[in-house]
């Protein structure tokens, strides 16, 4: 009889062995997706413009990014939306052949002409600004640019 | 002597740590995709490079000043018109396209909608814009005077490619870069390939960017 009186009544407790498994995949996925951010900006986050006809950036790889807007230190780089940053520094338009360059170095040859300058520039910064760069470019034949914008509406 | 049972080593913890790291990850994770208006810059002339000569109603002609009013073919204008104007240019279709590159005499436009001017374009293969703009302008401006001319050839590339294939250009250019990625089969590649080509060079983009004055 003592057997059967001794089954205790309450809640029997959630498993939770496969917790960690769950918390795991969802991490490798996160791991998997992250993007670092390569650089740290000297300028401030450029406040993109947005446009509808937009393409996607195919290969990260393949795509050097310039940004132009307001320096975050305006004592040591002056004020106003015009500094360009290549890589993680303040410079001049005429660094940007060399940033090219050195930018080509890393890729073979044959895909050179497939490589994509990405302009991320504020939208209060100026058209002139942008045109010395583009002039640049065009003289070391990097032909291939896009201007980095938001997803607009279509009004 | 009774042997001794490994002890379990308890996980209970591992929970936590994976959190721990699921969070740091969720936290630095930026998923946006680079997009923007993509342009394919001209080539560097040569020093003796003589421009050919172009005739006036061949060329849209864009201003933008620097306190960011337009001014279109001498008539200022709202950006929201520009579209309309844009297209309107393209697709006047009022003489004989280019000649082709082995000699073969221009056609009419025989695709345009417009309303075959005199005083306005020949040909969409022919209709040049030019966007003028002065170095104060601002940024944000240039891109969007950028984006309703891009969004001129996207209409006339759809309404053309619904008239001859049934589905819109984007549809289509979508259809073709999907097929290109699942190994479908070689005609069908080459069939969408050929669609979008032919309504590419039915509507060339030709938007020129004027050295800006300061």
């Amino acid at each position: 009889m003592s057997k059967f009186r001794k089954k205790k009544k309450g809640m029997p407790a959630v498993n939770t062995a496969s917790l960690p498994d769950i918390v795991f995949m969802l991490l490798f996925f996160f791991m998997v997706t992250t993007t670092m951010r390569e650089t740290d900006l000297r300028i401030e986050n450029p406040r993109l413009p947005s446009a509808t006809e937009i393409k996607k950036l195919e290969d990260k790889s393949l795509v050097s990014t310039i940004y132009v807007g307001k320096s975050k230190d305006p004592n040591r780089d002056g004020v106003g939306y015009n500094k360009i940053q290549l890589n993680d520094k303040i410079a001049t338009a005429d660094q940007v052949p060399n940033f090219i360059f050195s930018k080509r170095d890393k890729i073979a040859e044959a895909l050179h002409p497939f490589m994509t300058t990405s302009i991320k520039a504020d939208k209060e910064s100026n058209v002139g600004t942008i045109t010395d760069i583009r002039l640049k470019l065009r003289d070391v034949n990097a032909l291939k640019v896009s201007y980095s914008t938001q997803k607009g509406s279509n009004n | 002597m009774a042997r001794r049972e490994n002890p379990e080593i308890n996980a209970g913890s591992m929970a936590d740590i994976a959190f721990l790291l699921l969070i740091f990850f969720l936290v630095t994770t930026t998923m946006n995709v680079d997009s923007g208006v993509s342009k394919k810059l001209s080539e560097k002339p040569p020093p003796d490079y003589v421009p050919p000569v172009i005739k006036e109603k061949n060329i849209f002609e864009v201003n933008i000043n620097r306190n960011n009013e337009l001014l279109v073919e001498d008539e200022a204008m709202e950006i929201k018109d520009l579209k309309d104007a844009a297209v309107e240019f393209i697709d006047n279709g009022g003489g004989l396209g280019k000649p082709g590159e082995d000699g073969t005499p221009g056609t009419k436009c025989d695709y345009c909608k417009g309303e075959r001017s005199e005083s306005s374009s020949d040909h969409p293969n022919k209709a040049i814009i030019s966007v003028q703009s002065d170095r104060g302008t601002e940024y944000g401006t240039y891109i969007a005077v950028q984006n309703e001319l891009l969004r001129a050839y996207t209409q006339l590339r759809n309404r053309l490619s619904k008239e001859r294939y049934g589905v819109s250009y984007e549809e289509l250019e979508k259809q073709y870069k999907d097929a290109k990625k699942s190994a479908d089969t070689k005609s069908l590649v080459d069939q969408l390939k050929r669609k979008v080509e032919d309504i590419k060079v039915s509507y060339p983009q030709i938007i020129s960017d004027a050295e800006p004055t300061s």
